[in-house]
């Protein structure tokens, strides 16, 4: 057995409205859409045109420069509407599920047979799930990984925990995880509070389980990455979250993409927080139901999640959805004096290191104002990987690409970097700085 | 209520209005009363409580036992001058100290920040509150003779050229409360050090007495440095009722305010204890090594006691912006300090006092400490590719 790793640095948040381990169905819903803004990296052609009918797991849209990736239909039904932003951007692809369709429509697709595991999954529109490090966009069919990691928890604050989203579902995983083992070596990353979820699962050929024990983001398959076989210059390593790797089993076990999945449903301003069973792409109104002026429904975490609006979708890569108050009604005087007990705070200057097991519940305020680097190891605290976040966000900030790949940047992904933005003083914006300047650096490596 | 009030302002300061040239003040006092409700847009969506007007409001408040105490020191060095120690009242000597740094806090205050929100107003951004921190440490590093015209120009000089011509709080090499101290000491030696500077000889609003201009007060290290071994006690420099810059003679005072920094996590204990122990060893090391000088043979204990140098450990050596980023950097940049103030002090004939150019010398050896620690992990990275 491996040893398991341990990693100190780091901050669990506890916020009030944890999801209640109880699963609500949800009926089919009405429509769905596709967003190819979560497939970072991809630059997304349109294969349907409005009012075209769809089955369920056909392609909606493509990789413009391969042409390989394609991204399926989570149902069966007609595509109600393409929805386009500034310059014409490509943010939605919207299909409705048309009456009695799911038990014809849905028949469509069979299982592909000929070609390689990876070929096979590009035409099933399954490998727009695989994202790759470097960069962290969708992965290049074309290449060979070095290694497939997977990081089967999540400690951020208000996410879902796989290992309850795995009940039932233990086969289509581990069916998952054989056929992923036939491409490159598989490293799974659970947490040592997940023991019992193992089930065999290191007895697979050509994967290899490695337990990781400490705060967020240990969770993050980046940390994991980073501590088990670090991504040098040239390396590429692939990565997927836990439930697509259902989505895979499913697949090879009945030969339909069915993108089914259970979502937390969680935050201090949820009635019943819980967790829903749903399709991918569901309308978020289904999930936390009509949100008032003064809240903020996040697709994904408090972290690392981004702020959607009352009509928007459930993204691709999420597991949980969050509703806070925004804050933006609230006009606290002195707060840079005052205790503010009910405020997290990893500062001594507040009181939160006294009462490590309570619960917050906070607003989106940003709370101060957006400085230079002034603190110093304020990151460092709270990033377990063996690189020196300041410095590399420095070296981002100032556009020198030489300096961001010695300080390693092809390891690092703008989650990584979530926890080090809510502690800091400074108020940067670290996870948009580095995803642009991920792009930049990808742009100029192409 | 406060709400309302600044909502009611603010159309008048808005582009446009008619005193959009006071935008950034508006602003800073904005802030100031109110926590910004301003939400994130990208990235995370719940953010720590902490931002840096808490953090320099708390090292502005470590700073007040120090200050407090100075005042003190300077009513009763006033009242030994003047031979009335046995009729002066405690509260007496400690109005009379009030009286004498209010306005010294004030003119650096009025100087500083009219710069800091005139540059925030041209460059568009938001008021930084380093000066906070800055604007009070000034009168406190300086001896209480300094004329308030001399410390407004060393105000003006160190704002401008040692923080925002790089750019503001952040992104400064020198401590810019050093840079106006080196100021004053270079551009005007004889106010800055002797034994005519450590004394306030005026009375203020009635309060104090009449010291005639003859009458002179060196202090401890000057003393030692002139030859003489100076006749105090090591726990009467301890509790710092002595002749020095305001806010350094008392270390209990200091203390306080270190612990007050190092519970917040405000400051680094591994620069503040390395200062400690660099200047520590090296004080020893000449007591031992046997030199036929006076500053020498202060025992190492003593040392550390005083002149500056608990101040600047404490409040100067840990600035976050200047000392060392990295955490091994913090341990060397902290005992060459120490090591260096020390040196400076013993074996530099001219000036009694070595912890402000220890400090300001090892600022501009910070980037150079943190780029072999980076440098590490660098080559780290470069050999694991090699393989």
């Amino acid at each position: 057995m491996e040893q398991t790793i341990k990693l100190r640095r780091g901050l669990n948040l506890h916020l009030e409205g944890e999801a209640q381990k109880v699963v609500r169905q949800l009926p089919q819903p009405a429509e769905v859409a596709v967003r190819p803004t979560d497939f970072t990296g991809l630059t997304p052609k349109l294969l349907v045109r409005e009012g075209d009918e769809v089955v369920a797991g056909q392609a909606l849209l493509t990789d413009k420069q391969s042409g390989r990736i394609h991204i399926p239909s989570p149902i069966g039904g007609r595509v109600k509407s393409v929805v386009r932003g500034d310059r014409r951007k490509l943010l939605a692809v919207v299909v409705e599920s048309v009456e009695k369709a799911d038990a014809t429509l849905s028949e469509g697709q069979g299982a592909v047979q000929e070609g390689s595991l990876v070929e096979r999954l590009c035409q099933a529109g399954l490998f727009c799930f695989f994202r790759q490090r470097p960069y962290d966009v969708v992965a290049s069919p074309d290449d060979t990984p070095k290694g497939i990691f997977i990081s089967t928890f999540s400690k951020m604050p208000l996410a879902a925990d796989f290992s309850f989203v795995l009940k039932g579902e233990e086969e289509a995983f581990k069916e998952g995880l054989k056929a992923l083992a036939t491409i490159a070596p598989v490293h799974l990353g659970i947490c040592t509070c997940q023991e019992k979820l193992l089930g065999g699962l290191d007895a697979l050929e050509n994967v290899t389980v490695h337990r990781f024990d400490g705060p967020n983001p240990s969770g993050n398959v980046g940390v994991q990455i980073n501590h088990v076989s670090p991504v040098n210059k040239g390396e590429i390593v692939w990565t997927l979250r836990p439930q697509a790797v259902i989505f895979i089993g499913r697949w090879m076990q009945t030969g339909r993409v069915d993108l089914r999945e259970k979502v937390a449903v969680a935050g201090s301003e949820v009635a019943e927080p819980q967790y829903v069973e749903t399709i991918l792409g569901a309308p978020l109104r289904d999930l936390v139901g009509t949100v008032g002026a003064h809240q903020r429904v996040i697709n994904g975490n408090p972290l690392v999640g981004e702020k959607a609006g009352a009509d928007d979708f459930l993204a691709a890569f999420v597991s949980e959805v969050c509703v806070l108050p925004e804050g933006d009604d609230v006009h606290e005087a002195f707060g840079w004096i005052l205790p503010r007990l009910k405020q997290h705070s990893t500062s001594r200057s507040y009181l939160s290191w006294l009462m490590p097991g309570k619960k917050y519940a906070p607003d989106c305020r940003i709370k101060g104002g957006k400085r230079h680097m002034i603190m110093s190891g304020e990151y460092d605290r709270v990033f377990p990987m063996d690189i020196f976040a300041g410095y590399l966000i420095k070296a981002i900030i100032t556009g020198d690409i030489d300096r961001q790949e010695a300080l390693g940047i092809y390891e690092v992904a703008p989650e990584d970097f979530a926890v080090a933005e809510y502690v800091d003083s400074s108020k940067l914006e670290l996870q948009r700085i580095v995803r642009e300047g991920l792009d930049i650096l990808r742009k100029e490596n192409a | 209520m406060l709400q309302q009030i600044f909502d009611k302002l603010r159309p008048s300061f808005e582009e446009g209005g008619k005193l959009h040239a006071f935008r950034s003040v508006f602003e800073g006092f904005e802030t100031f009363a109110l926590v910004p409700s301003e939400t994130s847009r990208s990235g995370v969506s719940i953010h720590d409580a902490i931002d840096s007007k808490r953090i320099m409001s708390f090292v502005v408040i470590a700073l007040l036992p120090a200050l407090l105490f100075g005042m003190y020191n300077i009513g009763y060095q006033n009242a030994a001058a003047a031979g009335a120690l046995a009729t002066t009242g405690c509260w007496e000597m400690f109005l009379y100290g009030f009286c004498v740094m209010l306005p010294k806090i004030v003119v650096s205050y009025f100087v500083g920040l009219g710069i800091e929100f005139a540059v925030a107003q041209w460059k568009k951004e938001e008021i930084n509150e380093g000066y906070l921190v800055t604007g009070l440490l000034i009168p406190m590093i300086l001896p209480v003779g300094t004329p308030l015209w001399m410390m407004a120009v060393a105000v003006a000089f160190s704002v401008v050229f040692a923080k925002e011509v790089f750019g503001g709080t952040g992104m400064n090499i020198f401590n810019p409360a050093l840079v106006a101290r080196a100021f004053l000491f270079f551009a005007y030696p004889t106010k800055m050090s002797g034994d005519n500077v450590w004394l306030s000889k005026d009375t203020w609003f009635g309060l104090g007495h009449v010291v005639p201009d003859t009458q002179t007060m060196a202090t401890p290290l000057g003393e030692a440095a002139a030859g003489r071994m100076a006749d105090i006690s090591f726990a009467d420099m301890l509790v710092g009722l002595m002749p020095g810059s305001v806010g350094e003679t008392s270390v209990y005072a200091i203390l306080i305010g270190a612990v007050i920094l190092l519970v917040t996590g405000i400051a680094s204990w591994k620069t503040m204890l390395s200062v400690f122990v660099g200047g520590g060893l090296v004080a020893w090391l000449f007591n031992m090594g046997g030199m036929d000088n006076a500053v020498a043979q202060i025992p190492w204990y003593e040392h550390l006691a005083l002149g500056g140098f608990c101040f600047g450990a404490v409040f100067m050596a840990t600035d976050p912006v200047t000392s060392a980023r990295t955490e091994c950097g913090k341990y060397v940049y902290g005992f060459l300090i120490g090591a260096l103030a020390i040196t400076i002090r013993v074996l530099n004939p001219g000036y009694p006092e070595g912890m402000m150019l220890a400090i300001l010398f090892m600022n501009m050896f910070a980037p150079l400490i943190d780029w072999c620690v980076v440098q590490g992990n660098i080559n780290k990275r470069a050999k694991r590719m090699e393989k």
